[in-house]
């Protein structure tokens, strides 16, 4: 199920967000340090005349290298690959790029749902799928793709949330495994990732799901 | 083995299957895609499993039919990426000014935006005269959309917002007629337009271009494929020729790189370089 970790990636992180999801992954990213171990892939949803202004702010405020990735490029830890407007991002199992104009899904192109569930079947239990803040609910099928699949699933806290509607409808699937305000999940992202490299991810999890939330 | 594997070796079984069949080859296709295109089929038909399509796909040219279709819904719209038009405004159409007669073959149309957009742009450029367009396909239900030239109304703001950006000359509304609820391309704008059926994937050359056009066709094939159909290109194209890609799609690690030099890296427009 996870052919891309046979080219030596064995974790990634996908982080999806709408309406309030840049200035949320602004902070998010900000707070990574420059040696994260992993590679980070984005979806943000944005008007399609964007043309990488995203890509460029981000790489402004990040320590990591952000790439606004051409089709079938290939997949390096520590690096953040932002989805280019107006295309879906999935993963190759090779571990690259791939990019579709197919239609539209949640209305959105590119969908958080489309990058999760692909990056679930690349990187089955060693992935870690987060949702941000936004105002309709993609994403909400893509963490439970990547919890089916044994990955670990994070929401940021609706309360915090500039907008609460897309962390809560992911929420509200009762696939997510914890609920973080931003500052501590920039604090903890580095440890979750490491901590699975004994074995799945999710079996060395101190804390419990808070599905109760 | 777990369920993932197995999924692949039946994802194979299909692909194999249908290509034995049918003669359609889609074992070449960027993968990920195509998974996600099996699955949601799979759920559409409300099949049990993958295996279970193939056995009715062997078996029912309809149900091939509809996955055919499925597997090629690439979706385009009228001058998609406006700042690519403004590009070969700028920097092609003063050599195709420059020849008696050119040849444009836009590969992979799809429903045809991008085809009346190029026509449109070429006619406001006083060439479209002197031009040839080739616009195929290897889906014929597409190709008679492309033909028809009918789109949605709504799409239409977008449409025009794109057509301004692309640094068109006239009103948009200049182009089409409103129709039940409709937007019928003019049909001027197809008299130099052949549309006709072509698979980048089997077939093979058929007249020498001047101008090949073909975005976000090439991120559905892998790397292989890619090559072979950039070698199509190359053979076709003459020397000086333009080509035309995906503003995300590159020929830079493909076998024919040192082929082409970059008019402009942005918006993927590469010319052919003469060889001694």
């Amino acid at each position: 199920m996870s052919q891309a970790r046979d080219m030596g990636i064995q974790r990634a992180v996908v982080i999806g967000g709408s309406a309030g999801g840049s200035e949320a992954l602004l902070r998010l990213l900000g707070g990574l340090p420059v040696d994260f171990p992993c590679p980070i892939l984005v979806v943000l949803h944005l008007h399609h005349s964007d043309g990488g202004a995203l890509a460029q702010h981000l790489a402004r405020v990040s320590k990591l290298e952000v790439v606004d990735p051409s089709d079938k490029e290939p997949i390096v830890p520590g690096r953040v690959y932002v989805a280019p407007a107006n295309y879906h991002m999935l993963v190759e199992r090779q571990g690259s790029i791939a990019l579709s104009t197919e239609e539209r899904v949640n209305w959105s192109r590119p969908s958080i749902d489309v990058l999760m569930e692909s990056a679930a079947h690349a990187w089955g239990d060693g992935l870690i799928a987060i949702v941000l803040s936004g105002a309709n609910s993609d994403g909400a099928q893509g963490l439970v793709a990547v919890k089916a699949a044994g990955g670990l699933t994070i929401a940021q806290n609706p309360a915090e949330a500039t907008y609460g509607v897309m962390p809560q409808a992911a929420v509200d699937t009762g696939a997510v495994d914890l609920v973080m305000d931003i500052p501590e999940m920039a604090q903890r992202l580095p440890d979750l990732v490491n901590m699975g490299r004994r074995g799945p991810l999710r079996d060395d999890l101190m804390e419990r799901p808070r599905d109760e939330r | 083995m777990q369920a993932g594997q197995i999924e692949q070796i039946e994802i194979d079984l299909l692909l194999e299957a249908v290509y034995r069949r049918y003669g359609y080859d889609f074992r070449s296709y960027a993968r990920a895609s195509i998974e996600r295109r099996v699955r949601q089929f799979l759920s559409r038909q409300g099949l049990g499993s993958i295996m279970e399509l193939t056995d009715q796909v062997l078996h029912d040219p309809k149900l091939f039919s509809s996955l055919a279709r499925y597997f090629s819904i690439a979706v385009t719209e009228l001058f998609r990426d406006p700042w690519a038009y403004r590009v070969l405004r700028e920097k092609v159409v003063p050599v195709l000014q420059t020849w008696p007669h050119f040849k444009v073959w836009h590969a992979g149309c799809s429903s045809g935006e991008e085809v009346y957009s190029l026509a449109i742009l070429l006619r406001e450029e006083e060439v479209y005269h002197r031009s040839t367009i080739y616009a195929t396909d290897f889906n014929d239900s597409v190709l008679q959309q492309a033909r028809e030239g009918i789109y949605e109304i709504d799409r239409l703001k977008d449409a025009t917002r794109n057509y301004q950006g692309a640094g068109g000359k006239a009103s948009f509304s200049d182009y089409y007629h409103a129709r039940y609820g409709a937007a019928v391309m003019d049909g001027s704008l197809r008299e130099r337009i052949v549309f006709s059926n072509h698979n980048l994937v089997t077939d093979t050359v058929f007249s020498e271009m001047h101008l090949i056009f073909c975005r976000n066709v090439l991120i559905y094939f892998d790397r292989g494929l890619q090559n072979r159909v950039l070698k199509l290109f190359d053979e076709s194209l003459v020397n000086g020729g333009f080509l035309c890609l995906g503003s995300k799609e590159d020929i830079q690690f493909t076998e024919v790189a040192d082929r082409y030099e970059v008019v402009d890296r942005q918006a993927r427009i590469f010319k052919k370089k003469a060889r001694p």
